[in-house]
């Protein structure tokens, strides 16, 4: 099964129940946790453990300028300006570039190939005897994250229980997170902030037909607006966990609530079976 | 105009009620924008007018024909975004995975590709009690939200180029619409929180926002809730020579004003409202040296 944990709004404990789900589950099967918030990617702070990294690179043309005679073909079909044709020079934008192999394709004279440019990483780790970490890391001032999030998902690809950690927003990278995934768990808050996001991220998971449940996270008991709204749109709240200090300083040190307070992890088991009747998994 | 961006890095760190306070509290002319154009949230707490919406056109996207497709398949077989796929004997594209770059069109021999304009979000122009606001709304899952953030910014600075301050909601991240944010910039005013995840994404935008060269101020939010946090982001921050310009206590009057829909410091007395009115005394400071240099 694979289950990914969003949110829209950011800080609402997308991370905190991702690695809490994952350390508990770990405790009776194989768990794979994937970090696809790439821009920042925090789940490997929870998880300490010597990684194993590898380069993530995307082709971006290379213009040899003795074979190239600047007919321009290849600014005309960039559709990203990533290619300006002077004169007598080709001006190259690679941060502007999708890899798209356009201008390779059009070149009549064989003047472009494409080159690997580094734009991140993935780690994988072994933090604990069942639990595999993968970490996408998108380099700093590099915009592309969504062929990060895609490296990171491949070294999950075939392993039985994987939990993608999603970025916030509702654009790209969350879309990309959430395609062929069983099953999504949204974190929310009882602010209007963060209803007003929820609503987002429900509309994103339903245009890609993900089966979603709630969590509501740091509730001060003011939750009737979300609560409304879950009922609603059918929406099972699959989980309240309550505003504590204590919680949210074992999450700010970088600890475990499960690890701690180990009479969480029932909880955090009983939100997963939630997730596989989500997703339609027999027991 | 002297331009400011309140970012984080990480999310849920507070840059809207720290935005929104600083527009109700610092003086002289100002121009809003919230560049979170995938969860826009300014307007909950500023109560705008709309004045005007534009339509926002993203990429073009591909579409087959599928009474001249011939399905030969090349489109897929050079689409690297494995948005072409067959259907009945046909190809189709996915729209939601399509980038728009036109390859299919290329590849194609039947000519059955056809690019088309897609609108994939709208810019709104609308009047605050502190001046114009402009915000967006991108569809949910579109892509193109670092062109949408140029679109919004673009629309503030032409419309409202006279306002002594432009003053931006960022989104949270690393990536293409924090990029898009924070280019042409004077000053970045990142939120933080003592959490070792706030401290490393801390780092993170902070390496972003170095290769722009905008003036970088530092604000600490709920900094009692994990003193030794706090401490050790600030001598990061002192280590790297940059100024924390206020400290903000964790207070329920916080959440309490977001639930009303207002400004925190418009919401009474409260130690929040105190420690912001420090950071903005800070900010302003900030702001009248930085003309002072121009």
């Amino acid at each position: 099964m694979k289950l990914a944990i969003a949110s829209g709004k950011g800080g609402t404990g997308k991370t905190m129940v991702a690695v809490n789900l994952a350390f508990t589950l770990s405790k009776t099967e194989e768990v794979t946790l994937v970090d696809c918030d790439v821009e920042e990617p925090n789940l490997h702070l929870f998880f300490p453990a010597p990684a194993i990294t590898t380069e993530v690179t995307v082709p971006v043309p290379v213009v040899t300028e003795t074979t190239c005679d600047h007919c321009g073909r290849c600014e005309e079909v960039c559709q990203y300006g990533a290619m300006t044709v002077l004169r007598n020079r080709v001006l190259l934008f690679p941060e502007l570039c999708h890899s798209c192999g356009g201008c390779t394709l059009v070149c009549p004279n064989g003047a472009i190939h494409e080159e690997p440019k580094r734009i991140g990483t993935t780690t994988i780790s072994t933090p604990l005897p069942n639990l595999k970490l993968v970490s996408g890391m998108l380099d700093t001032g590099n915009p592309h994250a969504v062929p990060i999030i895609r490296a990171a998902k491949t070294l999950a690809a075939s392993d039985p229980l994987i939990i993608c950690d999603t970025a916030p927003g509702t654009s790209c990278p969350v879309v990309e997170t959430l395609e062929g995934c069983d099953a999504c768990i949204l974190v929310t808050e009882s602010t209007p902030f963060g209803l007003h996001d929820l609503r987002l991220a429900v509309d994103v998971a339903a245009r890609l037909d993900v089966p979603i449940g709630i969590v509501i996270n740091r509730s001060d008991g003011k939750d009737q607006a979300t609560l409304e709204f879950c009922t609603d749109h059918d929406l099972d709240v699959m989980m309240i966990i309550p505003f504590d200090r204590e919680i949210a300083a074992i999450q700010s040190r970088g600890d475990l609530l499960c690890r701690v307070r180990p009479e969480w992890q029932a909880a955090f088991t009983a939100l997963f079976y939630k997730c596989q009747a989500l997703a339609g998994v027999q027991r | 105009m002297i331009r400011l961006a309140v970012i984080s890095g990480k999310g849920g760190t507070g840059k809207t009620m720290i935005t929104a306070a600083l527009a109700h509290l610092l003086p002289g002319s100002i121009v809003l924008a919230d560049c979170d154009v995938d969860a826009a949230n300014l307007e909950l707490l500023l109560n705008p007018d709309q004045i005007r919406t534009e339509p926002f056109m993203g990429m073009k996207s591909a579409v087959i024909d599928p009474t001249i497709c011939t399905g030969c398949g090349e489109c897929e077989v050079h689409c690297r975004f494995d948005a072409v796929h067959p259907e009945g004997g046909a190809y189709r594209v996915n729209p939601i995975r399509c980038e728009g770059c036109a390859v299919c069109v290329l590849v194609c021999p039947a000519a059955a590709v056809t690019m088309h304009p897609r609108q994939t979000g709208e810019v709104r122009y609308s009047q605050t009690e502190r001046g114009h606001l402009v915000h967006a709304r991108l569809v949910p899952g579109a892509g193109n939200s670092g062109l949408l953030v140029h679109a919004v910014k673009k629309t503030a600075m032409e419309q409202d180029r006279d306002c002594n301050l432009f003053l931006i909601d960022g989104p949270p991240g690393t990536g293409c619409p924090l990029i898009s944010t924070i280019s042409g910039m004077d000053i970045v005013l990142i939120v933080t929180e003592p959490s070792v995840s706030g401290l490393h994404d801390l780092k993170r935008v902070v390496a972003v926002c170095r290769q722009f060269r905008p003036r970088i101020l530092v604000v600490i939010n709920r900094f009692d809730l994990e003193p030794s946090l706090t401490e050790t982001i600030e001598m990061w921050c002192c280590e790297e020579k940059i100024p924390i310009i206020g400290k903000i206590p964790f207070d329920p009057a916080v959440i309490e004003s977001v639930r009303k829909g207002v400004p925190v410091t418009s919401a009474g007395a409260s130690p929040a409202t105190q420690a912001i009115q420090i950071l903005k005394t800070n900010l302003e400071q900030e702001l009248m040296h930085y003309n002072n240099k121009r």
